[in-house]
């Protein structure tokens, strides 16, 4: 598999690059928790993705750029989640995310024509977030508030969560995204969702047209999520308040805020090119491939084993 | 009280829910990618013996159910509860009729059992998984009947009716499956 997906690069003359694992900065979203260490008296964090070394190669003349590593996510372990995992991120200059959708369609058929690959290849669907949501549960997930989504799920039988904030309208996307809408999706092939709520932008940028969404995508095999990326948000202000709201509401929750990555915002500042970037989980691709179910059965060692 | 947040879930874990104790039997983490996490837990509850799903948002905390498995022998009935004896300070506790309904037809005293202690009172008995008792009534096999397998019923000194090999007379000391109430074998003298 990383064969073919050093193969699929370099046949585009995508540069495959290293970036560190330790960084003094760590990510601000409040749902990823960063392992960290200690040198020379200041705390360090495990990265969490390469994703703001990588966009410093780009803000410094990169080109195009792609990265296989490990990540570390702290808490994070079950069928389909190890703390330590591997990754696959790439950057494209020029794309918007529609574009940078066609190049994951190719790169996932070349990959599910491997020999070992037990799927077999069907046409991507793509659909809009507002679409799946509208398909899956009749409710549009824009124009829907907290209590709309709340009586949605209590008609469509689904259970309430012990301690849903039931006010907190992307806590209720989040809990109908995995109970009724991932679900609908289809078992033998890929899904492709893009345009997230805004409230759900992460670093993706916000659309021009239509302000209440942002150009973020993910990628499903069946229920089982993928893929992030985002046409990328290059303005700089922007970023930092996001990130100052992101720890706000960390404090809220009773996380620690973490520091804020002022060489990113420069990075950006000094002018990051138009771009867009996804990131891909490599284990979870290879269950993928190989029809398993769990996540240790791609893992040589999984977490309880080391 | 303690409580537990649910990243400590894990399997046999004990939790109150709704004031039932119940022990977790299975933990999975439900995420999406940037989006909240939730646990999705299948429970068996300690009093009624049902398994239920429950999810749960993480980083929620959920009350510890002071439950703990102690080893005891079991003493008599007086109809009304079941007295088992802690064999270290040989204390007694009584175990009410809801605790015992599994195991009473297979009880005998000076049986070593488990028994679920739930803030001290005894939740649920369990026996070993083989068990001897003897005999107390059963009629005679008839004889020239040796078809394979053919059974007959017997009443067991503690109240329960198995189904045993023809040759079995009363007075005779068989083992037990307790798990199935099945008959395994004869007790050699």
């Amino acid at each position: 598999m990383l064969q073919g997906i050093r193969a699929f690069f370099a046949e585009r003359d995508v540069l495959e690059v290293d970036t560190p694992v330790l960084s003094a900065a760590a990510i601000t979203e409040p749902h990823l928790q960063s392992f960290y260490t200690r040198y020379l008296d200041q705390r360090y964090f495990l990265h969490t993705s390469p994703e703001f070394f990588m966009k410093r190669l780009l803000a410094s003349g990169s080109g195009d750029i792609y990265q296989i590593c490990k990540v570390f996510r702290d808490d994070e372990q079950g069928r389909h989640h190890n703390p330590e995992f591997s990754m696959l991120e790439w950057y494209r200059l020029g794309f918007d995310h529609h574009r940078l959708m066609d190049e994951m369609e190719q790169l996932l058929k070349q990959l599910a024509d491997i020999s070992f690959s037990k799927i077999h290849w069907h046409a991507v669907t793509r659909l809009s977030y507002q679409q799946a949501f509208i398909a899956a549960m009749g409710i549009d997930p824009l124009a829907a508030n907290a209590g709309d989504l709340k009586q949605a799920a209590q008609q469509q039988g689904i259970e309430i969560p012990q301690g849903m904030n039931e006010d907190d309208k992307n806590m209720w996307l989040d809990w109908l995204m995995t109970q009724k809408i991932a679900p609908s999706f289809s078992k033998t092939g890929f899904t492709f969702l893009f345009d997230y709520p805004a409230s759900q932008a992460a670093l993706a940028r916000v659309s021009k047209n239509d302000p209440r969404v942002a150009h973020r995508f993910e990628v499903f095999f069946g229920e089982l999520e993928l893929a992030n990326g985002f046409y990328e948000l290059t303005n700089a202000a922007e970023q930092r308040q996001r990130f100052e709201t992101e720890n706000m509401l960390r404090s809220q929750r009773g996380l620690k805020a973490v520091p804020i990555d002022e060489n990113l915002l420069a990075a950006l500042e000094s002018g990051l090119p138009d771009c867009a970037g996804v990131a891909i989980g490599l284990d979870r691709l290879l269950m993928v491939l190989l029809g398993e179910i769990h996540i240790s059965e791609v893992i040589g060692f999984s977490v309880d084993k080391v | 009280m303690a409580s537990y947040s649910t990243n400590e879930f894990r399997g046999g874990l004990k939790i109150l829910l709704d004031g039932d104790p119940c022990s977790i039997t299975e933990n999975e983490l439900v995420k999406p990618g940037k989006g909240q996490a939730f646990n999705r837990v299948k429970l068996r509850n300690l009093k009624t013996g049902r398994v239920l799903e429950k999810t749960f948002k993480s980083g929620e905390s959920v009350e510890a159910a002071d439950v703990m498995d102690q080893d005891m022998e079991f003493s008599y009935s007086d109809g009304e509860f079941w007295y088992f004896m802690d064999p270290n300070t040989f204390e007694q506790i009584g175990a009410p009729e809801s605790a015992v309904a599994d195991v009473v037809l297979l009880l005998k005293p000076q049986e070593q059992c488990t028994v679920t202690l739930w803030d001290g009172v005894p939740l649920a008995v369990s026996l070993p998984n083989f068990v001897e008792l003897q005999v107390a009534q059963t009629d005679p096999g008839l004889k020239g009947d040796t078809a394979q397998g053919a059974t007959k019923p017997a009443t067991l000194e503690t109240g329960a009716i198995v189904k045993v090999p023809l040759f079995i007379e009363e007075g005779e000391m068989l083992k037990i499956d307790t798990r199935t109430s099945e008959y395994v074998s004869r007790v050699k003298e």
